[in-house]
């Protein structure tokens, strides 16, 4: 049991020793539970699983040895294996560390590389492409445009790339001003998608989260580096993280504890990160026992009935709601659901689907676009069949691929949390919750 | 009476016999090898997996340690595809004399073992899991051996020579006509029937077995059996053969052997070379001593144990095995015995297995009163597969099955996932090699040596020797259960932890799912393993 409010941080980092993921290996009992769980390799011949790739390979790699591997790129990372493993095998890391020594080995080179790499920096994009937003959007997003990045890059010409937003964040975060009554403090990490992309989500977390009591603090901070760690360069990756730690931990010492929206960031800050990484330093560890997924947190307040639950206004509608693979391996059940279940007559319909299958940049790649849509269509004909107008999901790839599979627009849920707290809405909820109004007068009215 | 009729007869299809008889298939003599069961059943396919660079002998056996790094460079030539460079160190642990490496430097100097000391920080860089505490490193080019493939690759080249090896033949009797041994008859254990071979020349190379086999021709050969236990870690905890840098004992050496990391021996006495237990005080001795080289060995998953008897020829009987040398024994039954037509070579080391083969093979020649010269050090020994022509730098390394399989993207293909051994080569093992068994197999293939220990290929490759030899399906089923039981043996020793989950899911599978017990058939065949005895409880 904690012995102080979720909202003050743990300022002692732990001291138990850890596990490279390679040694847990030897606690694999080849039951095939990954294999049959596995997303990708139930559509695709090239991914031979998860069990041949870590414990199996496993047991054939050499850190001296020249890298051998190639299918293994065909991992998404998206971890279901770890999360069905019945003795705890750290699979998905184990694939990640491979992939780095293929990268570090030069088995990754030439175009692939370079595409990876700039689909592994949302940071540097953001920075560069959202200026000029209207412009760069053109760019992006007509089809000679994308026939170039296809041909010269190899990203897949329909995978779901985003938008650039008008403005970021963080510029709407300076100028906006905060509810008064504030009586502790809390640490937002938006991560790049809502920096640059997504503002509405971060403007929505920023809502609820004043709207319990908290004075948000916005530092400066960085891309949490898993796009980099996904894709092998963990150099940079590294770079990111100890700029992160640099940046955050400071508010740690003062007794603030970091909450994200996305929720690929935090699991990097959490434990991605220092795993892959071998990252243990006392500074690491304060900023991954510190971390919180924002729904997490939020349900945390609720179970100690620190969270204000009155002014939740009732939203008759029914959603579809997708956990991502990201947040299930947080391991914490489905906290989103559960927060979501708090909104008045609002129904969810919880999605069963394993993987949407883009697992951050895997699915941009030209040669696993194909694999990534096959993923994805049980989780597509979910959403499709419900025939709502918007799908709730956590991790923002995931929402830009189900929308471009579907055509559907999707949220994050913090978006409509806040919306059941009042505050106005943003597209595409807001043309939802109008229309849904609309009707309900029209049904009045009858 | 199925009858042969040779120059020589060689018994025993260990390192040694395999080895005489590839060196006198070369010299143009008409040879017949023998085995009682499959080629390395004895001592050769239960050792250590280390190919000596003399090391360890170098203080205390300064002759052997000379014949080691001879051969060791020796064999790294004829046959670098069986074997691999991994190096070797020499660690002084807190629990180890710290004057004892400088006499080993000198020792090494002295009898020509090339030894250098590296820093501590440099051992730690190249194997970051070994104890901290160390104190000093000698590198040393000590190698891991392959013991199944170097001793088909020889009997592979002994039958393009022209020699014959048949396995499955054990010698029940030898013929003697007066002072001369002119044959044996031999019990076919495949066929059930007996074979007579007569010969101008016996040869015995049946190690621990020589007193058993000399006893038949009636000469007394007293061969002590030393049992030597050995545990395999689930994978490789280190990538370089470690040694401690002491007089030799036990538990002071872990090999990395494939996959596996192996941490050997123990020395006892047994009174017989196949019927003895392996005894739990011998694998926590392994636990506790691997522990000191490797902190946190003891919780590591180990995947097997098992044992093999070291062949000492002793004429006169000392108690502690340890003290007998090394050093291999030729015996000529002639001068010794008045025995004509009948030498014994045995003892020795598998690293020296070539030289006891050429000197027995010299004297062979004098026998019979002709000169051959030798050349088994020239000529390089052949390649039996596909997969073995992965090498770095002409040797095998760890990672050459997975290079193989993801460049064929043979992944779909795998008959034995935990060793990667695919369908082709469980296929070719069957068809050219001449497996009678699923044991036979493993030897040619590594087949169900991994973590799951038969758990998953047990059946596949079953249902495979079914497909190409057309078994009744009660010889297969007898097959499947001999397996079992063979994997069980070295199982039993190390059941807790991860295995002990392990080998619940493959009883599961095995007796739960799919009834082996009861299938029909036979409960096992002559073929079958010969269990380790239950522990003889002393309390
Ligand atoms: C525990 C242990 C670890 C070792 N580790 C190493 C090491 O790391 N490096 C190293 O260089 N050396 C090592 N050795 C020594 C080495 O293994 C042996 O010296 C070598 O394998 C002996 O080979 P061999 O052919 O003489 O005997 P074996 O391999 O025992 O061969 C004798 C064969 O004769 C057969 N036979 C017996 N009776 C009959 C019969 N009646 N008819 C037909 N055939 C018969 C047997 O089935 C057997 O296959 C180790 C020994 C032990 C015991």
């Amino acid at each position: 049991m904690r012995d102080q409010p979720i909202w003050k941080a743990r300022t002692e980092p732990t001291t138990t020793p850890h596990q490279p993921a390679e040694l847990t290996l030897d606690q694999c009992i080849k039951c095939n539970i990954c294999v049959t769980a596995c997303p990708v390799t139930a559509v695709t011949d090239l991914f031979p699983g998860p069990k041949y790739e870590a414990p199996q390979g496993g047991r054939f790699r050499q850190e001296t040895q020249p890298s051998t591997d190639h299918s293994i790129d065909y991992c998404s990372g998206c971890r279901v294996c770890n999360m069905v493993c019945p003795t705890g095998v750290r699979i998905a890391e184990i694939n990640a560390r491979v992939r780095a020594h293929m990268v570090k080995t030069g088995q990754i080179k030439g175009r692939a590389r370079l595409r990876n790499n700039l689909l592994a920096r949302p940071e540097t994009l953001g920075k560069l492409g959202q200026p000029l937003a209207p412009l760069t959007n053109l760019l992006l997003h007509n089809t000679l445009g994308r026939w170039f990045a296809h041909k010269l890059l190899g990203i897949a010409p329909h995978a779901a790339l985003p938008h650039f937003a008008s403005h970021k964040f963080s510029s709407w975060f300076r100028k906006h001003t905060p509810l008064s009554m504030v009586t502790r403090k809390v640490v937002y990490f938006h991560g790049c998608a809502t920096e640059y992309y997504e503002p509405r989500v971060g403007k929505a977390a920023v809502h609820v989260l004043e709207a319990n009591g908290f004075e948000v603090l916005v530092p400066p901070q960085n891309c949490c580096g898993l796009p980099l760690l996904s894709n092998g360069e963990f150099q940079a990756a590294h770079t990111y993280h100890e700029k992160n730690i640099h940046h955050l931990v400071k508010y740690i010492r003062q007794g603030y504890v970091i909450v994200g929206t996305s929720t690929s960031c935090t699991l990097t800050l959490k434990e991605e990160a220092p795993e892959l990484l071998d990252n243990f330093s006392p500074e690491a560890r304060l900023l991954a026992e510190n971390t919180y997924d924002l729904s997490e947190f939020l349900l945390l307040l609720w179970e100690t009935g620190d969270l204000n639950t009155e002014n939740l206004r009732p939203l008759p509608l029914t959603l579809p709601y997708h956990p991502p693979c990201q947040y299930r391996a947080h391991r914490l059940g489905i906290p989103s659901l559960e927060l979501l279940q708090l909104i008045p007559e609002l129904q969810i319909q919880l999605s069963q689907a394993a993987c949407c299958g883009v697992a951050g940049t895997y699915g941009y790649k030209q040669e696993k676009y194909e694999i990534a849509m096959r993923v994805g269509e049980p989780l597509f004909q979910f959403v499709r069949h419900s025939r709502a107008p918007l799908v709730l999901c956590d991790s923002e790839t995931c929402r830009w691929q189900i929308t471009r599979a579907t055509g559907l627009p999707a949220i994050h849920p913090i978006e409509l949390l806040a919306a059941a707290y009042g505050f106005p809405a943003e597209e595409p909820l807001r043309t939802v919750l109008a229309t849904y109004a609309n009707n309900q007068v029209a049904v009045e009215l009858h | 009476m199925r009858t042969y009729q040779t120059e020589v007869l060689v018994i025993g299809g260990g390192a040694t016999g395999t080895g005489v008889a590839y060196d006198l298939a070369q010299r143009g003599f008409k040879t017949i090898l023998v085995e009682k069961r499959d080629l390395t059943h004895g001592t050769t396919g239960r050792y250590h997996g280390l190919l000596h660079s003399g090391g360890r002998y170098v203080v205390k056996d300064p002759k052997a340690a000379t014949e080691c790094i001879e051969e060791n460079r020796i064999l790294r030539r004829i046959m670098p595809h069986c074997l691999e460079d991994t190096g070797g160190f020499f660690v002084t642990t807190p629990w180890d004399d710290p004057d004892f490496g400088d006499r080993f430097m000198e020792a090494c100097q002295a009898t020509g073992v090339p030894c250098e000391e590296i820093s501590v920080a440099q051992m730690l860089r190249e194997e970051p899991l070994l104890n901290p505490k160390i104190s000093r490193c000698f590198r040393v080019p000590d190698a891991a051996a392959d013991s199944f493939l170097a001793t088909q690759c020889v009997a592979e080249a002994a039958r393009q020579y022209g020699a014959e090896v048949l396995i499955y033949h054990e010698v029940i009797r030898v013929i003697r006509e007066g002072d001369r041994v002119i044959g044996v008859v031999c019990h076919d254990l495949v066929k059930d029937e007996e074979v007579s071979i007569l010969a101008d020349m016996v040869v015995n190379a049946s190690g621990a077995w020589a007193g058993k086999i000399a006893h038949m021709v009636g000469l007394e050969v007293s061969v002590m059996p030393g049992k030597g236990v050995m545990v395999a870690a689930n994978h490789r905890v280190v990538n370089t053969v470690v040694n401690r840098c002491k007089m030799p004992s036990d538990g002071d050496i872990i090999v990395p052997v494939h996959t596996v990391a192996v941490i050997g021996t123990t020395d006892q006495r047994v009174a017989d070379p196949e019927h003895f237990a392996i005894e739990r005080w011998e694998i926590d001795l392994m636990l506790e001593e691997g522990d000191k080289l490797v902190p946190g060995f003891r919780q590591m998953r180990m995947l097997r144990a098992w044992a093999g008897v070291r062949p000492l020829y002793q004429e006169t009987k000392v108690a502690d095995t340890r003290d007998v040398t090394r050093a291999y024994t030729l015996l000529d039954h002639e001068t010794r015995d008045g025995v004509m037509g009948f030498i014994t070579i045995t003892g020795g080391k598998w690293t020296t297995f070539r030289q006891m083969a050429q000197v027995t093979a010299d004297r062979v020649c004098e026998k019979l009163g002709v000169e051959r010269p030798c050349r088994t050090h020239e000529e390089p020994l052949p390649a039996l597969f596909e997969s073995d022509r992965h090498t770095a730098n002409g040797y095998h390394y760890l990672g050459a099955r997975l290079t193989d399989i993801e460049s064929h993207k043979s992944y779909g293909d795998l008959v034995c996932e935990c060793e990667l051994a695919t369908r082709a080569v469980v296929e070719q093992a069957i068809r050219d090699g001449n497996a009678h068994t699923l044991d036979d197999i493993r030897r040619d293939v590594r087949l169900g040596m991994g973590p799951c220990q038969g758990g998953f290929c047990t059946y596949r490759v079953t249902g495979l020797l079914h497909l190409w030899r057309q078994t009744p399906v009660t010889e297969s089923n007898v097959a499947l259960r001999d397996f079992l039981q063979e994997r069980w043996k070295g199982l039993k020793p190390v059941l807790w932890g991860a295995q002990l989950k392990q080998e619940r899911l493959d009883e599961f599978i095995y007796l739960s799912v799919l009834n082996a017990d009861h299938l029909p058939g036979e409960k096992a065949s002559r073929l079958g393993p010969v269990m380790y005895e239950e522990e003889v409880n002393n309390e």
